[in-house]
């Protein structure tokens, strides 16, 4: 347990030179050269090492994590993370996911399975397929009974047999005020359709206190019956939670955060509702270690990015079909491709040059979004003529291979080493990384061809990354505080909607950011009252047992004002 | 009410033990202008999501405006009794208020509402995000500003005189763009949750961040506790709304009666915001009849709001000033989905006691294909920082436009008498 109330010396130093007023900006406006740049040139001392290394490359120590990476070796675990296919997957987190079936689905299947009420609506009509799966074909059948000859408006609107004629009172007694176990029992003694017919006739109380009194098949009966298409966007939240806290392979974990920030979609903007797991699990989570090139393609040819960004509707306004549907070009891609994903808005591209690349990307676009939802190139669509993008001329009549023409140039700028390089610094070392320590990571960078995890490895042996000016130097963001929370009390994760509402409230709703920029890098950004108080709230209430889905041991309550304390606030 | 009631900082907050509720408060001089009793408040309110201007503020004599609109267009007003609901409501014989925006006209009447039409911001862009953006930081067009002009505008104080720590607020869990800078603001989500629940912890809590060593987490932690000692005070008073001012349920009702209740308080408050999302209509904006679709309902919570927080405020009414401002308006001409799509220059509500209201600002640019702006948008003739601007230096009495509008010469309109 490690509590830091120790005064980190390196802070004085810092104290002095900084007004003492609250300021978002106060560490760049204040003292940016001698004693700022000093304390990265500073080392901590060796017993802050292990401590330092497990802040910053996981979602924060569990009681005996900073012992066993002395014991290991800072250098071999550092390693380690850096290869997690050589870490063992941890059978609690597995075990824990498993329930959690759409994470492993396609977008289509995951269209099929869980349905909107418009998809059932067409399904009943012949339009598309109803689920393979017999248990979801039932709970598709009754939905759609649910649905008959209700209008567009009402579509919502569950049409469910009262509780009272499917159930005697005794037993809607119990339902509502009986112990866990005797819900659980009556419930299970129920036949099968009837427990169906219940679920949906319960008021949406009694149905969370049945909820939360059940084993993991029957919450995602209960949930499923709440709105399958929900089903989706809560199997994320859970994972993400479920991974932060459980997962071995813990750098990786950090680095999944990191891009899916740094390539940000939002879940609900329409049909991203469906794509964003895919997207996280397939163009995401394997290229973080890998090339950036093709962690950049991947997300290009997304079918979450093209929507969310519009993309999939840009079209040549002389193209075949720019002329017959009378639209045109949306730069929203282009624009945000230059600007947030690779060069940075500073990058030295010009409005000249988005449009140009704007026109490289007409024709990526999806195959029908709301029923397969994969990437197709529409030659249809495609601005065939020639470009010039940052100087480079592409000549016409290039297809698709504009577009990763485009994205090879990028991913190979001088510019986007430097970018990407300084928000990984950001991440992992300070809010304001020394320009030394960029300038070698974008220097690996570019002699690697883009290699990711080269890049971590310059920058974890920096002597930057151990100094003082990066030791317990940033504020943890929502999800960290949460995680590292969980992870300090050893506490048993069940079920995430309770952390997703303090998420929430702490002013990071999990996969939810709606601007393209995703959330911050940049710890400052999380300083302002409503966020610490929902901390010191969060904390006091997980120590209590008080967060649904959330077990911790008894703990007294100083561990709750620990949690909630500046230092915890830190890492 | 209208004593000066002093608050000595220190001793108070010695006094104000965690979780006690104080009885009293003597409320301070705020910032350094010591002889003006009561400061004058500025509320701003940003439609997220491109609210449509052209229906809002609806140019019923431009024959244009029909043609471009034939499914959507909102009716010119009507004097027959059983169509005023679904026609715009006249106000000077040239524009009219979108139906569901009927709480708003007695205030108008009153004249005490003033539109600016045809305003917003000169940059190009039509993404929500660059353009939110770029209105927060009052700088169109740079994306590099990392405050707002709300934090710029705030009057410097003495750093030896009391400021409120409530002096900006913002309603919500994060502080938006516009409050962020170097001069302090609160970020609210409820009045009643902004406390630490638990009375043991809380006073740990306050000691650990006065003791902290970390210069940034020390201040915000003062800060807060500063303005939860201040506000606890009105938490334990169960509040009522002034007879009559009726706010519609949904946060954005809930937002402007906390901020009524924070102005009624004399706590401080100098400057607050609140935003509304769902504007964006690119779809089914309007229904079979005007009163009918989208807009129509966000209209209805909009403007239902606003009148009430009008009335919630009574006598304060003098000190407070309402601004309304969305990133950009939308097409003037209506798309294939009964919506409108990105545009630029839309409308702004300015609405107060000293307010020159009962007229619409601004030149009307015309809606003929060679007056809009790239051929599909409302033209814009007043930008939105001329309306600020005025704001700023007369309600705020910050003088000092070049420094909360960087790069630009806000020209007074007048609004404000």
């Amino acid at each position: 347990m490690t509590f830091n109330k120790r005064l980190p010396a390196g802070l004085i130093g810092l104290s002095i030179c900084l007004v003492a007023g609250i300021s978002v900006d106060a560490r760049k406006n204040g003292d940016p050269s001698s004693q700022a740049a000093a304390l990265f040139r500073q080392p901590i001392s060796k017993d802050h090492k292990a401590e330092h290394a497990v802040n910053r490359l996981t979602f924060g120590p569990r009681p005996g994590d900073i012992q066993h990476v002395q014991a290991l070796g800072i250098k071999k675990w550092i390693d380690l993370q850096l290869h997690p296919q050589r870490i063992p997957e941890n059978p609690i987190l597995e075990a824990k996911l498993r329930p959690l079936d759409t994470l492993n689905m396609s977008t289509a299947k995951m269209l099929q399975n869980y349905p909107t009420p418009q998809q059932i609506k067409e399904m009943v009509g012949g339009k598309i397929p109803f689920p393979d799966d017999p248990d979801k074909r039932m709970m598709v059948d009754r939905l759609a009974a649910r649905l008959q000859g209700k209008t567009e408006q009402d579509i919502s609107l569950p049409h469910a047999p009262k509780l009272t004629s499917l159930l005697a009172p005794g037993q809607i007694q119990v339902l509502r005020a009986g112990t866990a176990q005797q819900k659980l029992d009556l419930f299970g003694s129920l036949p099968q359709d009837r427990q169906d017919q219940v679920l949906e006739s319960m008021g949406q109380g009694m149905r969370g206190q049945l909820f939360v009194a059940a084993p993991p098949a029957l919450r995602r009966r209960i949930q499923s019956t709440n709105g399958p298409q929900a089903m989706v966007a809560q199997d994320l939240v859970e994972a993400k939670l479920l991974r932060a806290v459980y997962s071995g392979r813990q750098l990786e974990e950090v680095l999944v955060d990191f891009w899916y920030n740094h390539f940000n979609v939002f879940l609900d903007k329409g049909a991203d509702r469906y794509m964003v797991t895919a997207y996280e699990r397939d163009e995401i989570r394997p290229h973080v270690l890998g090339k950036f090139e093709d962690l950049l393609r991947a997300t290009a040819q997304s079918p979450a990015m093209l929507y969310y960004l519009d993309n999939w509707e840009s079209m040549g306004a002389q193209s075949t079909a720019g002329k017959r549907r009378q639209r045109g070009l949306n730069e929203n891609y282009g624009r945000e491709l230059l600007e947030l994903h690779t060069l940075g808005v500073n990058g030295g591209y010009t409005q000249k040059d988005v449009t140009e690349v704007a026109r490289c990307f007409t024709g990526w676009t999806i195959q029908q979004p709301q029923r397969v939802a994969e990437f197709e190139f529409n030659p249809k669509m495609h601005d065939d003529g020639e470009k010039t993008v940052l100087g480079v001329r592409i000549p016409a009549g290039g297809g698709i291979d504009d577009g990763f023409k485009v994205l090879h140039l990028l991913a190979h700028h001088p510019a986007t080493a430097r970018f990407i390089s300084r928000k990984l610094a950001m991440r992992f070392v300070a809010d304001d990384p020394p320009a030394t320590l960029v300038n070698r990571m974008a220097a690996t960078f570019l002699k690697k061809d883009g290699d990711l995890r080269a890049v971590l490895k310059t920058m974890f042996d920096s002597p930057e990354f151990w100094s003082r000016g990066a030791y317990r130097s940033k504020m943890k963001s929502p999800l960290e505080m949460v995680a590292s929370s969980l992870r300090a009390l050893n506490a048993d994760l069940d079920f995430a909607f309770g952390l997703n509402n303090q998420l929430n409230q702490l002013g990071e709703p999990l996969y939810r950011k709606a601007e393209p920029t995703g959330y911050s890098n940049s710890g400052q950004e999380w300083l302002n009252s409503a966020g610490l108080l929902a901390r010191m709230n969060f904390s006091v209430a997980l120590v209590n047992n008080k967060v649904p889905g959330v077990k911790v041991d008894s703990a007294p309550s100083s561990e709750g004002v620990a949690l909630g304390s500046p230092d915890f606030q830190k890492k | 009410m209208s004593s000066r009631r002093f608050f000595l900082r220190n001793s108070a907050l010695a006094m104000v033990g965690a979780g006690a509720a104080p009885l009293w408060l003597e409320r301070a001089l705020y910032a350094a202008d010591a002889t003006s009793p009561r400061k004058k408040i500025l509320v701003a309110i940003f439609q997220r999501g491109a609210a449509d201007g052209l229906n809002i503020v609806v140019p019923h004599a431009e024959k244009r405006y029909y043609e471009m609109r034939p499914t959507i267009a909102v009716p010119r007003p009507s004097q027959i009794s059983d169509r005023r609901e679904d026609a715009a409501i006249d106000l000077d014989g040239f524009f009219g208020l979108h139906p569901a925006l009927a709480p708003l006209k007695p205030i108008w009447d009153e004249g005490h509402l003033a539109i600016v039409h045809a305003a917003g911001s000169p940059d190009p862009t039509r993404s929500h995000f660059d353009a939110q953006d770029f209105m927060e930081s009052a700088t169109p067009g740079l994306k590099a500003t990392p405050d707002g002009w709300m934090n710029r505008a705030m009057p410097r104080a003495d750093r030896a005189a009391q400021i409120s720590p409530v002096r900006a607020v913002a309603m919500g869990n994060v502080l938006p763009r516009a409050m962020r800078g170097s001069n302090p603001a609160v970020a609210v989500q409820n009045l009643s949750d902004f406390q630490v629940r638990n009375r043991e912890a809380s006073g740990a809590f306050r000691t650990l961040y006065a003791d902290s060593q970390d210069p940034l987490l020390q201040a915000a932690g003062r800060e807060t506790f500063e303005a939860v000692s201040l506000l606890q005070s009105i938490q334990t008073r169960h509040y009522e709304p002034a007879t009559g001012a009726n706010y519609p349920k949904g946060r954005f009702g809930d937002c402007l009666r906390q901020i009524a209740q924070l102005i009624k308080a004399d706590v401080g408050v100098e400057m607050a915001f609140a935003d509304v999302g769902g504007w964006d209509h690119h779809v089914n904006e309007v229904g079979a009849r005007a009163s009918q679709g989208q807009l129509a309902t966000r209209l209805a919570d909009f403007g239902q709001a606003l009148a009430a927080f009008w009335l919630d405020l009574g006598d304060r009414r003098q000190d407070v000033a309402v601004v309304t401002m969305s990133e950009f308006g939308r097409t003037a001409r209506e798309n294939g989905d009964r919506g409108t799509d990105h545009g630029h220059a839309n409308c702004m509500f300015v609405m107060g006691g000293g307010v020159r209201g009962g007229r619409v600002y601004g030149k009307w640019p015309g809606l003929e294909p060679e007056q809009l702006y790239e051929a599909r948008d409302l033209a814009l003739t007043t930008d939105f920082r001329d309306v600020l601007g005025e704001l700023v230096k007369v309600q705020l009495g910050n003088r000092d436009l070049s420094q909360v509008f960087p790069g630009y010469t806000p020209s007074p309109r007048g609004i404000l008498l």
